[in-house]
């Protein structure tokens, strides 16, 4: 068995690939003709068998989720979330922009295995160059008979919108990003139910992460078994980890589930070391709103469970590698201000702590804090982390506490001396 | 103005979402091609051809930072200053930028030419720090880099 296998990647550098014609060459649409042969429940069976787990970030098994779709008579429907903004994370851009006749392909499987009629593919406001990169892919499909009626000559028909967002992180939770399709504000729904009971229009629906999505065609086409054959036991398969900050060699590295920190931040093919050869003081593992790792976790294998027991989250796969000359309080007030700006307001612990853990933060960081404040800021996390009505809430605290809890002397430093302890 | 053809568009869209109201962020997209930002007559648009109130368009509107109130500059740079860009020093290139051109991040240029804002994470982070105009990527921005880029802009 080869040490590993680029099911997404493989021909991202192919000159072309964006255009239909060039895919087809390189094997594209022929997962999706394969899987027209196949009764749809079989390929819920197959992916449930593969293993794979959602990459937006709560990582929930997809086969799973498609069998939990309410079988009545309304229309189904599928949204692919392409609203990525978690600060750390840019596989989705880099698929839609360059690879994105395989997320059309995934979404035509997925669409057909789900027995949804009409997908959507919600593509984030502030990347208007992917937008048009899956646009001009879907027209493309339509032209060529793989989107419409009885695509490829089978009795299948499906139709495909490509909707863009238009500035809202929150529209990236699920629930508000049907709000946000139906025409409406950004806000939240109440979860149970989740979308596969009742979603867009009040049909039963898929919602997957863009990524998951353009998985699903190597899955089909080379199985699940060789799929499952990478990762872990219980993190399968590879997924698209994007490693950005302070390392030498920043990007999107499709590595198998498990591999260790330090392969990923130190290995000459993918981080090369950290910038100019400084220690690693601390990692974000999946995106801002996962919970540090200190440098004693660099062994750590990056799968869902590993990265549990270490007491952060995969998240979304975005790894931030912070250097010893970084100030921690500096690096956490700036990602608390994100989760001030982009709280959508609808309940008060969120939309009230984030402001006050923000001011909070910036004193300390400008050296007028109190030693109080430290404790006040845990205080309020716990305020927030739980008590929120949607998961935004608990992120914004996740750097906090988990940052106070391993550099408090950083944060003591700040309100003794006024200035912190680095640079 | 909205013209005739721009509310046909936004009456098509209407037409191919399962539900009308679904519309309303591609219309009022439109409307904001058409006018520069969203006006009074933009959302009155927008509402006939989805068929709700103008209050309600005007409420999904100023929901979204993207639709904007008021007239922007020609172009807009953003310059990301969240965690990746931060760990790259975007502050200092958004400082140099604000410097360069005269105006404090929020400010357009007294010509109308260039509008400077502050952005959240742009998915760009593995090439930071990272600038957008008008939507295009600018990365791994050295501020040689943004000199010439201002030089081109002006
Ligand atoms: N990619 C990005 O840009 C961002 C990702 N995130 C990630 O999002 C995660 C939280 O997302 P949530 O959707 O709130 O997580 P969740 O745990 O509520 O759900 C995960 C998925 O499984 C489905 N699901 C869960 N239980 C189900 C059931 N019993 N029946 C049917 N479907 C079920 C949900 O509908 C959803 O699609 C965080 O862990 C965070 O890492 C957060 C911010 C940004
Ligand atoms: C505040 C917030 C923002 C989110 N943003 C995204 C996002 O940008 N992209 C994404 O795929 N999932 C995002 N999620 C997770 C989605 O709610 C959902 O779990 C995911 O799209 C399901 O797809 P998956 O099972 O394929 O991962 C976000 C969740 C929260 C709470
Ligand atoms: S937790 Fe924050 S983002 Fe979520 S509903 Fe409450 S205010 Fe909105
Ligand atoms: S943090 Fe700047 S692009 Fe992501």
């Amino acid at each position: 068995m080869p040490e590993t296998e680029q099911f997404l990647l493989k021909n991202i550098n192919v000159p072309g690939v964006d255009g239909i014609e060039v895919y087809r060459q390189h094997g594209g649409y022929e997962a999706l003709a394969k899987a027209l042969q196949s009764d749809p429940d079989q390929l819920v069976e197959e992916l449930k068998k593969s293993g794979l787990r959602g990459r937006g970030g709560a990582g929930f098994p997809t086969g799973l989720k498609w069998s939990f779709l309410a079988k009545n008579d309304k229309p189904r429907y599928l949204c692919c979330n392409s609203d990525e903004s978690e600060p750390g994370t840019f596989k989705d851009r880099m698929l839609m922009e360059r690879l994105p006749h395989l997320l059309v392909e995934g979404v035509l499987i997925t669409s057909y295995a789900c027995r949804v009629k009409t997908a959507f593919i919600y593509v984030r406001g502030e990347l208007p160059y992917a937008a048009d990169q899956v646009q001009k892919a879907v027209d493309e499909a339509y032209e060529a008979g793989l989107i419409g009626s009885n695509i490829l000559g089978s009795d299948y028909s499906i139709d495909v919108i490509v909707h863009r967002g238009a500035g809202a992180y929150i529209c990236g939770e699920e629930s508000a990003l049907m709000e946000s399709l139906e025409g409406r504000r950004g806000y939240p729904r109440l979860k149970p139910p989740f979308p596969a009971v009742i979603g867009l229009y009040g049909g039963p629906t898929v919602i997957n992460n863009c990524e998951t999505l353009c998985t699903v065609p190597a899955i089909i086409q080379h199985g699940a078994d060789y799929y499952a054959s990478f990762g872990t036991e219980k993190s399968k398969g590879t997924r698209i980890f994007g490693l950005s900050g302070q390392v030498k060699k920043p990007g999107n590295y499709e590595l198998p589930l498990g591999i260790p920190l330090r392969t990923l931040i130190y290995d000459e093919r993918y981080g090369g070391g950290v910038l100019n050869d400084k220690q690693v003081k601390a990692v974000i593992p999946g995106g801002s709103s996962t919970f540090f790792l200190g440098p004693d976790k660099l062994d750590l294998p990056m799968d869902y469970e590993s990265v549990a027991a270490a007491g952060s989250m995969l998240g979304s796969g975005g790894v931030i590698v912070i250097n010893e000359d970084t100030c921690i309080v500096g690096a956490i007030a700036r990602a608390a201000e994100f989760y001030r700006d982009e709280s959508c307001g609808k309940c008060t612990p969120c939309r009230e702590g984030t402001y006050w853990l923000t001011e909070l933060l910036e004193r300390l960081e400008h050296g007028k804090g109190k030693m109080k404040d430290i404790d006040l800021l845990v205080d309020i996390c716990g305020n927030i982390s739980g008590k929120s009505f949607c998961p935004l809430g608990d992120a914004a605290t996740s750097l906090i506490t988990s940052g106070i809890r391993l550099f408090r002397e950083e944060f003591e430093y700040h309100v003794t001396h006024g200035h912190c302890m680095v640079g | 103005m909205i013209s005739e053809k721009a509310k046909e568009r936004m009456r098509a869209l209407a037409r191919r979402y399962p539900a009308a109201r679904s519309a309303v962020m591609p219309s009022l997209y439109i409307a904001q091609e058409e006018e520069g930002y969203i006006t009074r007559e933009g959302l009155e648009a927008v509402a006939e051809a989805v068929g709700i109130t103008v209050d309600d368009v005007e409420s999904v509107a100023t929901f979204y930072t993207m639709y904007h109130t008021q007239p922007p500059g020609k172009k807009i740079v953003k310059v990301c200053t969240s965690i990746s860009c931060y760990l790259r020093n975007c502050d200092s290139l958004m400082e140099h930028l604000e410097a360069r051109l005269g105006i404090k991040r929020g400010e357009t240029t007294p010509d109308g030419n260039i509008t400077l804002q502050g952005a959240e994470c742009l998915a760009s982070c593995g090439s930071a720090p990272v600038i957008q105009v008008n939507g295009q990527f600018v990365e791994n921005v050295t501020l040689e880099k943004a000199d010439t880029l201002i030089d081109e802009l002006e």
